[in-house]
């Protein structure tokens, strides 16, 4: 469990992130969402200490990342897996490689050892046989897989994915989604992912934390989004008009006010 | 930033590089690959550049030494003691601060924009220690090693093009170059080199792993790396041969 405790941070005198509090629990993901400029990536930076926070504390399992020494936080970063926003693999590793990077650095297993563990992860992500390609030979679907396979190569308890869905087809989205889900679930991790992807605020979305100008707006699962009344979370996420009449159908669905199909096509056609 | 904000950081940079290795194997591994990057890729360009080095500088000595009251040997003397106290280590590192300063400092801005290096924090690792410290220690191993093959090359360039051009036969060559030959110069001369091959690396890995913005920042960072590093061996080399001279 993360606990993040009235964090703030600020850059140049212009507050990023103020005041912020919000627990990521075990075994879910945990969404934080936000249009672009909110403070989410600065958030996220803040929680795995690539940023020190300017006020407040974050704690792994009750220890503060904040006060921890080098060699503390060197520690807890190997319990952390991060799948990054273009991916970060490195150019000059065959997928292979990169994925059996961290095993390399941290493990004193045997080159068979590192071949297998590494081929089981990369057949989790659906990426058998690519051992041998290098990054510049896959698709951006595929190197998001690797930076998930070399994220999780480790059995961590944390897994952080930075706009795991950016520059990918919303098919390539779901499929991506669905891995990071069933991961969380598998590993019993705790999973953190910054998005504005509204197929992953839907579909993966047990825990969401909506950022707005710095601070936290609002915090509640995909299934209360929904019925939220909050005006900023709204404009955000049912932007579209499309989006909106999805939502007002959703709502009438659980009130009962639509029955059957034939319901749902009088009402599509009236609108 | 101001000059003090540069230093500064070059400081506190230089300072991160120490600590213990996560994996002393990878880090090993790590040094071997920057030795054959630095080292063994740079061959080509100093053998030819110090070759000429040597053959203009027998000819153009030549060339200023009309008198025949002069010995030929003189000739032979002079190319030695300018390729050895100067145009080895000094040109070479020069043309080593562009060809591997450049490298440097575009590979870490590259891994800086591409988040390749935040990757590594994550994971654990001292980026400063697993990246920067291996360019370093092999540009401590391989610098010195090339500036010395330079210098064969550079005098056996002299001899080869003094024999070609009919200035002076390859027996007298080799007379003028045992001829009050200083061994001091050679410290010197390694001396310097040891302190170039530490700009040459350190400056470009600062400006490399401190940068921000998109690839235009990885090339501007690059180019002044280079013409600090290149003002930075001047420097040092106007320094060194006051205190060492």
């Amino acid at each position: 469990m993360i606990e993040i405790k009235n964090i703030s941070k600020g850059f140049n005198g212009r507050t990023v992130i103020d005041n912020v509090s919000a627990t990521l629990e075990t075994g879910k993901c945990n969404l934080i969402i936000g249009a672009s400029g909110s403070g989410k990536t600065v958030m996220m930076k803040c929680l795995i200490g690539l940023f020190e926070p300017d006020a407040g504390e974050v704690l792994y399992d009750g220890d503060s990342i904040t006060n921890m020494n080098d060699e503390e936080r060197k520690m807890l970063r190997q319990q952390i897996g991060m799948l990054f926003q273009g991916s970060a693999l490195f150019d000059s590793m065959t997928v292979e490689q990169n994925v059996m990077f961290p095993l390399d650095m941290f493990t004193n297993l045997n080159q068979k050892q590192k071949h297998d563990k590494v081929n089981e992860v990369l057949a989790r992500v659906n990426l058998t046989g690519a051992n041998d390609k290098f990054p510049a030979e896959i698709s951006g679907g595929m190197k998001k897989r690797v930076g998930i396979a070399r994220a999780i190569v480790l059995n961590p308890k944390f897994l952080f994915c930075d706009e795991p869905n950016s520059g990918l087809d919303p098919k390539t989205s779901l499929v991506i989604d669905k891995l990071i889900k069933e991961i969380t679930t598998e590993f019993g991790m705790t999973t953190v992912v910054n998005t504005h992807d509204m197929n992953s605020v839907m579909e993966i979305g047990d825990k969401i934390i909506f950022m707005h100008q710095g601070h936290k707006e609002w915090e509640g699962s995909n299934k209360d989004i929904i019925f939220s009344k909050n005006d900023e979370l709204n404009k955000f996420i049912f932007a579209s008009d499309f989006l909106q009449d999805a939502k007002d159908m959703r709502m009438l669905e659980a009130k009962g006010k639509i029955k059957s199909d034939r319901d749902m096509d009088e009402m599509m056609g009236s609108s | 930033m101001n000059f003090f904000t540069h230093f500064g950081r070059y400081l506190l940079m230089i300072k991160g590089m120490f600590s213990k290795p996560e994996n002393m194997r990878l880090y090993w591994k790590e040094l071997m690959h920057q030795c054959n990057e630095i080292g063994i890729r740079s061959v080509g360009i100093v053998v030819i550049i110090s070759i000429f080095l040597g053959a203009v500088t027998t000819v153009q000595t030549a060339y200023q030494l009309i008198t025949p009251l002069i010995p030929k040997t003189v000739i032979a003397v002079i190319v030695r003691d300018n390729i050895i106290l100067e145009l080895a280590p000094t040109l070479i590192c020069v043309v080593l601060a562009g060809v591997v300063g450049s490298r440097i400092a575009s590979e870490l801005g590259n891994m800086r924009i591409s988040e390749q290096i935040d990757a590594l924090e994550i994971m654990g690792i001292n980026t400063k220690a697993y990246l920067i410290m291996p360019k370093i220690l092999a540009a401590l191993i391989v610098v010195p090693c090339l500036v010395v093959l330079a210098a064969v090359l550079g005098i056996w360039g002299g001899k080869v093009a003094g024999n070609l051009s009919g200035i002076l036969p390859p027996s007298i060559y080799n007379d003028g170059l045992l001829e009050d030959f200083i061994p001091y110069n050679v410290f010197f001369a390694l001396s310097k080199t040891y302190t170039y091959a530490f700009i040459i690396s350190s400056i470009p890995a600062y400006y490399g792993y401190h940068v921000e913005g998109g690839s235009l920042e990885i090339g501007r960072a690059s180019t002044k790396s280079v013409i600090v590093s290149c003002i930075l061996i001047l420097l040092a080399d106007y320094a060194l041969a006051a205190l060492l001279l």
